[in-house]
């Protein structure tokens, strides 16, 4: 973990309420795909955690959806504003259990991560497949950056107003090594109950501190209590208990 | 050169800078971070006898300059602190800590002192009958005063140690409960515990907290243990180890002028992991300002 400045570049919106943003920093403790960094935010007392979308050299991209006053703040940023941020949180995905031929399985602001991942899992020379689910049309982002990565992506939408109608489960089929997985728990729990290989899932929880200090983010796994902040947000599915 | 030294009973602190219990884990997180020898002491998570998983989540929920949480003591009993959590800590902590205790009943909070009671690493004991996040004991101890009076000498007739009492704030007056466990043998009183509250979300219409309730901590509450503090040391005679939304050093100074010995950090640590380690570094140009040369004259200088 590290606490540092970063300088904000870019801070896009990708739908009505998603947004990119870019930023400068000391990134060297982001070991992994799947971690999460904590925002510090004028006038809020409490980070805001928000997962790795992308690092490459210094510079950090998140994709955050506005839920509340947290994101509606950072939102508002330009560039050139600087945040206070942990980064290096959490344990991220590992690609080493993956075979050659994993799904990523990302549904609305639980996409971003994968993106980091399937950069990851395609530097060792594997071959992943993504499916991206959204409940509408108007949703949707992402796509074309995996696209430009140069792996296959479905899109699913629940409205069936773009790709695929229905869940990301409808996408789910042909071979597979492998699978890892992040959104809306609902949706975690339709992968887990379809999925034909082992995978990983990664689990939302509101944190206190983030780095597994106040307990505040505890979960029963079969292999013992966690900390979402610390030995999560990635679980694997063989020690899940919904 | 100013001293920030005090003194617990014959406890000598390099500073009176302790991260409360239940923000700083045991110590290992931060000890990450930054070399936690320059801390005064630390205040381990709450133990009970048995192990606890604690509340389900939602555990945690926000307001203005504060946070509530209801994590409900988790912990993994007292067996595994002794065996597992303070060996571990000792290797990166070498001084003495405040070992916080909880329990269900009177025999809970006497069992987990006797079983803490043979450890050299252990400084003191800081009982607490002032968890708001627990059904049964906890808090209910620490809400009356004959109650707080037993647990306190149930747990002295066990243990050489100096026991500390942790008061709740949920009271309508927290000087009689403090008065009585003074006299009931305790060697000094540790408050506050944090304030019970709630938060709505108003799109389920439900409260956020999964335990419905919390304990509201954060540099909202700090005028409430100033005020508290400042009452009960015009009652006892113990010192008391204050606390309740300190974030700097300054903070620390106005608990002491309240009438602290030493003060506890915690919410603090929870967003920003240096929180003590700054209050330390801070201190002595903090005192300077003031025209302090040893910070323990300024116990209870306000009365």
């Amino acid at each position: 973990m590290k606490q540092s400045i970063f300088r904000v570049l870019e801070n896009t919106p990708l739908t009505e309420t998603v947004y990119r943003m870019r930023l400068e920093g000391d990134t060297t403790h982001i070991t992994s795909s799947g971690q999460f960094v904590n925002v510090q935010l004028d006038g809020l007392y409490l980070r805001r955690p928000i997962s790795v979308n992308d690092r490459e050299g210094n510079v950090l991209t998140l994709i955050y959806k506005v839920v509340g006053e947290g994101t509606a703040r950072m939102a508002r940023m330009a560039p050139g504003a600087e945040l206070d941020v942990l980064t290096g949180l959490g344990n991220g995905y590992d690609t080493s259990v993956s075979g050659d031929a994993p799904l990523l399985i990302g549904g609305g602001v639980g996409v971003p991560p994968l993106y980091l991942l399937c950069k990851e899992l395609l530097a060792e020379g594997k071959h992943p497949r993504v499916i991206l689910g959204f409940n509408t049309a108007a949703e949707v982002f992402g796509e074309a950056e995996f696209l430009a990565l140069g792996v296959p992506v479905t899109v699913t939408t629940v409205d069936g107003s773009q790709g695929v109608k229905g869940f990301v489960t409808a996408a789910m089929d042909g071979a597979y090594s492998y699978v890892y997985t992040c959104g809306p728990e609902p949706m975690l729990r339709a992968v887990y109950n379809t999925a034909t290989s082992g995978g990983q899932f990664s689990f939302e929880e509101r944190m206190g501190c983030g780095f597994g200090a106040c307990m505040g983010c505890s979960c029963k796994t079969k292999y013992g209590n966690k900390r979402i902040c610390k030995e999560g947000p990635v679980l694997v599915k063989e020690e899940i208990i919904w | 050169m100013v001293d920030t030294s005090v003194k617990l009973g014959d406890w000598v602190l390099d500073n009176p800078v302790i991260p409360a219990s239940g923000t700083f884990g045991y110590g290992y997180e931060f000890a990450d971070l930054y070399d936690i020898n320059c801390l005064g002491s630390l205040s381990i998570k709450g133990t009970t006898i048995e192990g606890r998983f604690g509340n389900p989540t939602p555990r945690i929920a926000e307001c203005a300059s504060g946070m509530l949480n209801a994590v409900g003591l988790q912990n993994p009993g007292a067996e595994q602190v002794k065996t597992v959590e303070l060996p571990r800590l000792a290797k990166c902590f070498s001084k003495k800590v405040v070992a916080n205790v909880s329990g269900f009943s009177i025999e809970d909070y006497v069992a987990v002192c006797e079983a803490l009671d043979g450890e050299e690493q252990v400084g003191i004991f800081e009982v607490n009958i002032s968890c708001p996040n627990v059904h049964g004991g906890g808090m209910a101890f620490g809400t009356d005063p004959a109650s707080a009076a037993a647990v306190t000498r149930a747990v002295k007739a066990v243990t050489t140690k100096p026991v500390y009492i942790k008061l709740s704030p949920n009271v309508t007056d927290i000087v009689s409960v403090a008065k009585a466990c003074e006299e009931a043998g305790a060697d000094g009183i540790s408050m506050i515990n944090t304030l019970l509250g709630m938060r709505l979300d108003l799109n389920k219409r439900k409260p956020i907290l999964a335990n419905k309730t919390g304990g509201f901590s954060g540099p909202a509450i700090l005028p409430v243990a100033v005020r508290m503090i400042y009452q009960v040391y015009e009652a006892v005679k113990i010192p008391i180890i204050g606390m309740g939304g300190v974030s700097s050093a300054r903070d620390v100074l106005e608990l002491m002028m309240a009438g602290a010995t030493a003060v506890e950090v915690g919410a603090a640590n929870l967003v920003n992991p240096y929180a003590c380690r700054d209050i330390v570094r801070d201190l002595p140009a903090e005192m300077k300002k003031y025209g302090i040369s040893r910070l323990s004259e300024i116990i209870g200088g306000a009365h």
